[in-house]
């Protein structure tokens, strides 16, 4: 597995310090939870209800002009994929009907659900941090390494 | 449309908070998961680093009559903690796990030119779209006892 450059962990604190802000920012202003799985799945009109479609779209939409503006001007990520097409599809379908299955993803739950202690965001962070370590166990250690 | 602009603003805000913590690099993520491996603790402060502000405005909350361009806030009040929520915690958790991808760096990840992001969110879409159907058909066979 090819390593990463250390990030600075400033750099890392102030990223999280963004996404926090963002979700302080939609919480007070608009009331809502930033849980990206469900704007999505508002966007795509696969959720009946939460957020308005259109504020979704909006939403979603910020998430790469976001991106394209750390790119320009503070640093240029540096993007490494190995996965396989196969590999890439699976995980993207179970991404989709965990999420769902399980109402958040990393942000609903695992940052805002976190953040106000709610004991069903607390739950599923455990669950997805979970498997999460046991698939890449599995992968890079058992089966790439053996 | 100020919820609109609001919602913008807060998704640019996102976004631009995981290509600076570089989370948007599903080696950076893999290698987080990784705990037998080389581990790369990034996510782990990008996850403090956010439940610190997000922590600090939910308490504020508390003693706001209702958001600012809001009648009240949509904070989901159910603690109930049922098969659904672990299960599909774990199912999202294992799609994570293999290949780095969680819907929000994947979205922010479509302007770094790699074909895989849209790959992945395509899935990510029918994988949504089978649960849907999934749900639809379940609750027609309840409804039909």
């Amino acid at each position: 597995m090819p390593a990463n450059a250390p990030l600075d962990p400033l750099v890392a604190l102030a990223g999280g310090l963004l996404i926090g802000l963002a979700a302080a920012f939609l919480l007070l202003f608009s009331g809502r939870i930033a849980g990206i799985s469900g704007m999505f799945a508002r966007v795509t009109g696969i959720a009946d209800s939460g957020t308005p479609r259109k504020d979704a779209l909006a939403f979603v939409l910020g998430l790469p002009i976001g991106a394209v503006i750390v790119n320009l001007w503070i640093r240029q990520p540096e993007i490494v994929v190995t996965s396989s097409v196969p590999l890439i599809i699976a995980a993207g379908l179970l991404v989709g009907f965990g999420t769902r299955m399980g109402n958040g993803c990393t942000s609903g739950h695992g940052v805002c659900g976190v953040s106000r202690l709610s004991p069903r965001s607390l739950a599923a962070t455990a669950s997805f941090m979970l498997t999460g370590f046991v698939v890449v166990a599995v992968a890079r250690h058992l089966i790439a390494g053996a | 449309m100020r919820q609109t602009f609001i919602a913008l603003v807060t998704g640019i805000l996102f976004g631009a908070g995981l290509a600076l913590s570089d989370m948007v690099n599903p080696a950076r993520v893999l290698a987080f998961l990784d705990i037998f491996g080389a581990w790369d603790p990034a996510l782990a402060l990008v996850m403090v680093g956010a439940i610190i502000p997000s922590a600090i405005a939910y308490q504020f909350t508390r003693k706001m009559n209702g958001p600012v361009f809001e009648t009240k806030f949509f904070v989901p009040e159910n603690r109930i903690i049922d098969r659904q929520l672990i299960i599909g915690g774990a199912i999202f958790g294992a799609g994570w796990g293999l290949a780095g991808y969680c819907p929000g760096p994947a979205m922010a990840g479509m302007v770094f030119g790699d074909w895989q992001p849209f790959a992945f969110v395509a899935a990510m879409f029918a994988g949504m779209w089978l649960h849907r159907l999934s749900n639809d058909g379940f609750a027609r066979r309840k409804a039909a006892i």
